[in-house]
């Protein structure tokens, strides 16, 4: 995972409450066997006409958010299904850091695990960004992980609040399971006190079933 | 020591390794794994060269993007193929137990865990999928994961969490006739939002609840990621020991009363402590509709389309204005006065056997309305399948116009070629109106299944309490 350390880059708003993943992802693009091309398919619905023509109304189509990899949004983003193919399609697309007053649980937890950071903000913090990109062409946002500051080139300066295991996770674009695995010891010896697998009472057409009993015996 | 929630006593049995200033590495009890979420995990293990910890505690089914139609016809749609190969080759692989498309046990991964008692009380069971929450019925604490951490469980068998917040949500009094399980959560969405939950986990109780079969407290707990919480549950007690008695992974003789005797002190105590309390009265509840683009968007059946210059916030008058624009509704609509172009059964919040048995009663000798394109009933599994063909449910659906299925997720989100077209109107008795999801275009009102039978049958909504069947699904 690509470490965030501090990004800058142009703002695009997404000025809609309660922005739900069948949305950033929509069903039909949750048919594949990777990780990568999401970009393309990212808020297809509201994105594109029929014949994948550009919507011009939709605001990342808007010519002046060409480009834009800092998106603003409202509250409640991500809510809704736990598909990870919408950070993957919301990094894909070359958004590396959200802003946002608030994230819907499970969104916010697989953000994390690709290097995009979403940061928190109040509502009336939001205001003020969304009424700055609105106004001024061009826009830019610096948001710097190690200071916790989000700032802009007028003198503009947020610092937020985020979780400093999380923090240090995203600083450091550290491998989540590698991490775990450094606990093996750990596990092993729950499992030695407490795993107890599954036995199947009713034979039931599973494959690849390892019969507990049967190997017992 | 202090009283304790259902949630703390799993949590700390669960506790693997904890750190002050660190989230806590807990024991994942069972992994439920599917075609749509799993492959990128599998493809990361193999890259990382690493192996399914206990391939044992995992098990997969193909439910997403399964057709419905006739299973022994080859799979048309290339992509969805693609993902059943995925899936049947990464379980083989590693050993890992899969109810495939021809397995007599497949069905949506919600439907089967519990009624193979692969779910139990008191453990720890995710699952990359948001409705993960419904085998928080049995008191288990079961919540949606991403494909990220699908890979972490894989891989450890643990995952690194947060300890959530607790929510009591308790109703009141006595079950109205005529209003189930689903009119129950909705009026808990209602009541709190769609982010009313987050950061949290529910706990339902109160008599209401109590009173509830296993299928109902599953309809609950199925909606809690429908209220922002990753997960919802209810104390294990009789109901709950005497569904799972007899089921394939369920003990049994003196090993089920040994593993009853642990379930019933799973219980939340009495003074046990919640962050939060929310309570209802079940007498003031009623069959709901929704009429928006999310499940907080909801009414009682008897009001009307609400006026978005009725709400004080700015921001929710904007969200209702946008609903209402898509849902192509006019503020002031009488609920009842809405027509349905499709309805459908069906989905892992109520396919269950219960909720066809509640329909079935309700439709039977009536015939679905002309107006109707298409009246669907999707069993969550192939055993709720054979176990209402059984009963002749299938019988009373195919007489009134209804088409019976095959199981698997089907219309609620449309991966396979059960869906809305554009500007069609359904009453579904899933769990997600947003915009598009059971396809583009398509407008979604979430009820119970039998306020959807009786929209089948009259071509728009009706309360269903006027009804002389009305007893309904618990």
């Amino acid at each position: 995972m690509e470490p965030f350390i501090k990004h800058s880059g142009m703002v695009a708003p997404l000025d809609r409450v309660n922005v739900d993943t069948d949305q950033m992802v929509p069903k039909q693009f949750l048919k594949f066997l990777t990780r990568e091309g999401y970009g393309r398919v990212l808020f297809y619905d509201w994105r594109y006409m029929p014949g994948e023509k550009p919507n011009p109304e939709f605001v990342l189509n808007l010519p002046r958010y060409k480009g834009a990899s800092v998106l603003l949004a409202r509250a409640n983003f991500g809510c809704g299904s736990s598909r990870e193919h919408a950070p993957w399609a919301i990094l894909d697309y070359g958004f590396r850091t959200i802003l946002a007053p608030s994230y819907a649980d499970i969104f916010y937890n697989n953000c994390f695990k690709n290097g995009i950071l979403p940061v928190t903000l109040s509502n009336e913090q939001m205001d003020e960004l969304f009424s700055r990109t609105e106004k001024q062409p061009g826009y830019r946002l610096t948001v710097d992980l190690e200071q916790n500051v989000v700032t802009d080139e007028q003198g503009l300066r947020y610092s937020f609040a985020i979780d400093p295991f999380r923090r240090d996770c995203l600083l450091r674009g550290l491998d989540d399971i590698g991490l775990t695995l450094v606990h093996d010891q750990h596990i092993a010896a729950f499992e030695k006190q407490n795993l107890r697998l599954p036995e199947m009472y009713d034979p039931v057409d599973v494959k690849y079933h390892h019969d507990t009993r049967t190997q017992r015996n | 020591m202090a009283a304790r929630t259902l949630y703390e006593k799993i949590w700390e049995a669960h506790i693997v390794r904890e750190e002050p200033g660190q989230p806590t590495l807990i024991y994942i009890d069972r992994h439920l794994i599917h075609e749509g979420t799993s492959p990128q995990a599998f493809a990361g293990l193999k890259a990382a060269g690493r192996k399914v910890r206990q391939p044992q505690l995992t098990f997969a089914v193909m439910d997403h993007s399964v057709s419905t139609k006739n299973r022994l016809l080859p799979v048309l749609d290339a992509d969805a193929l693609g993902q059943f190969e995925a899936l049947a080759r990464n379980c083989e692989e590693h050993g890992v137990h899969l109810f495939d498309l021809h397995s007599k046990n497949q069905g949506i991964v919600h439907i089967i865990g519990p009624e193979l008692g692969i779910t139990q009380p008191g453990q720890t069971i995710v699952c990359g999928d948001s409705h993960t929450s419904t085998h928080g019925a049995f008191g288990a604490l079961a919540f949606g994961i991403g494909t990220s951490e699908i890979e972490h469980v894989l891989a450890t068998q643990c995952l690194t969490q947060f300890k959530s917040k607790t929510m009591k949500i308790e109703i009141q009094g006595k079950r109205p006739r005529g209003v189930t399980a689903k009119d129950f959560i909705l009026a808990v969405i209602g009541r709190i939002g769609i982010a009313g939950g987050t950061g949290y986990v529910f706990e339902y109780m109160g008599e209401a609840v109590r009173g509830l079969s296993m299928e109902g407290r599953m309809t609950m707990c199925n909606m809690s990621i429908e209220g922002g919480a990753r997960a919802g549950m209810v104390s294990p007690d009789e109901t709950t020991f005497a569904y799972l008695e007899g089921r394939p992974f369920v003990p049994r003789g003196k090993d089920f009363q040994t593993a009853v005797d642990h379930w019933r002190s799973l219980a939340t105590e009495p003074g046990a402590k919640f962050d939060e309390t929310l309570t209802l009265h079940a007498n003031e509840l009623a069959p709901m509709v929704t009429w928006g683009t999310n499940p907080g968007m909801v009414t009682q059946v008897t009001d009307r389309v609400p006026d978005p210059a009725s709400f004080n916030d700015p921001v929710d008058r904007e969200a209702a204005t946008r609903a209402l624009v898509y849902m192509d509704l006019k503020p002031g609509t009488a609920i009842e006065d809405i027509r349905l172009d499709r309805v459908f059964i069906g989905s892992c919040t109520n396919s269950r056997i219960e909720d066809l048995r509640a329909a079935a009663k309700v439709v039977a000798g009536k015939h679905v309305a002309k107006n109707l394109k298409q009246a669907l009933v999707v069993p969550g599994s192939r055993r709720v399948k054979v176990e209402a063909e059984a009963e002749g449910l299938d019988r009373i659906f195919r007489d009134a116009g209804f088409e019976w299925r095959d199981a698997g997720c089907s219309m609620c989100i449309g991966m396979n070629d059960d869906v809305l077209l554009s500007g069609e109107r359904s009453a579904s008795t899933s769990n997600r109106n947003f915009e598009g999801r059971q396809g583009k275009g398509g407008r979604t009102h979430l009820v119970s299944p039998i306020m959807a039978a009786a929209a089948a049958i009259e071509g728009h909504f009706v309360d269903i309490r006027d009804w002389k069947n009305a007893d309904g699904a618990e």
